[in-house]
């Protein structure tokens, strides 16, 4: 309506990094590990900060499969920040979360979806859906900022309570698309 | 060259004897069948799969506990597959994580292959570059002593490249359901605090 002031809060003022990191927190994940995308640069300067957590770079994505597996081994919980472009890095690995039932939450921010410039991110960034379906991992979408604690911790219920890989796929939409200055 | 190599059962068997708290993760294909061999024990977490991830969970493991040492064995192919996890393992500075690679310079389970260790890549060399607190070529019997005592008290991340001759041996199978293997490894390791993670 024309002149009334909206009651939800403009998507800029929601920190929703510390929102998922909170719910990470909150749902005792020990070991954070990641390969750098700029959709996750406070979520993992969060997690560096965190002397609860331990934050672990990778070399590869898949390298956080097995990471995850040997962290329930242990008795911690993990998590696996990526972009899309980091999930088919993972395909045979995630038979560790699918054969034998290890937990991992996998957070993916998304790219060739919504604004996309860079056609190389298209084709993986399109696939992520079914090849995350493919390889037994039961994903999630994250569309609105407000909501990333409530996905992030439902994800993570589904993954530590039901013995498998989750992924929480964020929208290219929400984090904002990657332009190099290039306007179209 | 490799039939000059040790003798992996016998390496395999001297590390795990009296193995006391130690916690082992075992890549797939032979070095599985030689810590089998040596005893199947349920603090050995053995593969079937997921070729190249040996080593990040030992890595997991490491961390979630710091108090217990951790050991994985591997072979020169499934450390090839993930050799960037030496630069991942280096950068966590994991005190209690030791790496054992038993070197036959062949893919031992499609044919016996050459890998690229008969082509010269020097494993303990990438370690030592990436990081790890000490990382050695074990060529003798006599070393074996010194390795077994790095893998207990040593200060990690440490890496050994053990040639082993290059011969096929009878398979020694650990079980092969991979839930039991992670259930049996939880609960004697964690007991009742399993159920509460």
């Amino acid at each position: 309506m024309p002149g009334r002031a909206s009651k939800t809060h403009p998507v800029e003022a929601i920190d929703w990094p510390a929102a998922i990191h909170g719910a990470l927190k909150s749902q005792r994940v020990r070991q954070v590990s990641y390969v750098p995308d700029a959709g996750h640069k406070r979520l993992i300067e969060l997690c560096h900060a965190d002397k609860s957590m331990a934050a672990v770079p990778l070399t590869t994505e898949e390298e956080g499969i097995g990471l995850a597996a040997g962290a329930w081994l242990g008795g911690e919980r993990a998590a696996l920040l990526m972009q899309s472009s980091g999930v088919g890095n993972c395909v045979n690995a995630l038979t560790l979360a699918s054969n034998c039932g290890f937990p991992l939450v996998i957070i993916v921010t998304m790219r060739g979806e919504w604004g996309e410039f860079n056609p190389w991110q298209i084709p993986m960034g399109q696939g992520t859906p079914e090849t995350l379906r493919l390889s037994g991992v039961r994903t999630l979408r994250l569309e609105r900022a407000e909501e990333a604690s409530t996905t992030v911790t439902a994800a993570a219920k589904l993954a530590f309570g039901g013995y498998g890989a989750v992924a929480v796929l964020i929208a290219q939409r929400m984090i904002g698309a990657k332009s190099f200055g290039e306007e179209p | 060259m490799s039939d000059a190599g040790l003798d992996r059962r016998k390496v395999v068997a001297a590390l795990l004897e009296e193995r006391g708290a130690l916690l082992v993760v075992a890549g797939l294909g032979s070095a599985a069948w030689d810590c089998t061999a040596a005893g199947d024990h349920p603090l050995t977490f053995p593969l079937w799969g997921a070729m190249g991830s040996a080593c990040m969970i030992g890595l997991g493991l490491a961390l979630a506990q710091p108090k217990r040492r951790v050991l994985v064995v591997t072979g020169d192919g499934e450390m090839l597959m993930g050799l960037g996890s030496l630069a991942t393992i280096a950068a966590q500075r994991a005190g209690n994580l030791a790496v054992v690679v038993l070197d036959n310079e062949r893919y031992g389970e499609t044919g016996m292959q050459k890998t690229h260790t008969a082509y010269g890549t020097d494993l303990a060399g990438v370690a030592r570059a990436c990081g790890f607190a000490d990382s050695r070529m074990i060529r003798t019997d006599a070393e074996i002593a010194a390795v077994r005592s790095g893998i207990h008290r040593g200060r990690g991340p440490l890496f050994f490249q053990v040639k082993v001759k290059c011969d096929s041996l009878p398979p020694a199978l650990p079980p092969r359901d991979g839930a039991h293997l992670k259930h049996r490894f939880r609960d004697a390791l964690l007991g009742n605090a399993a159920a509460a993670q």
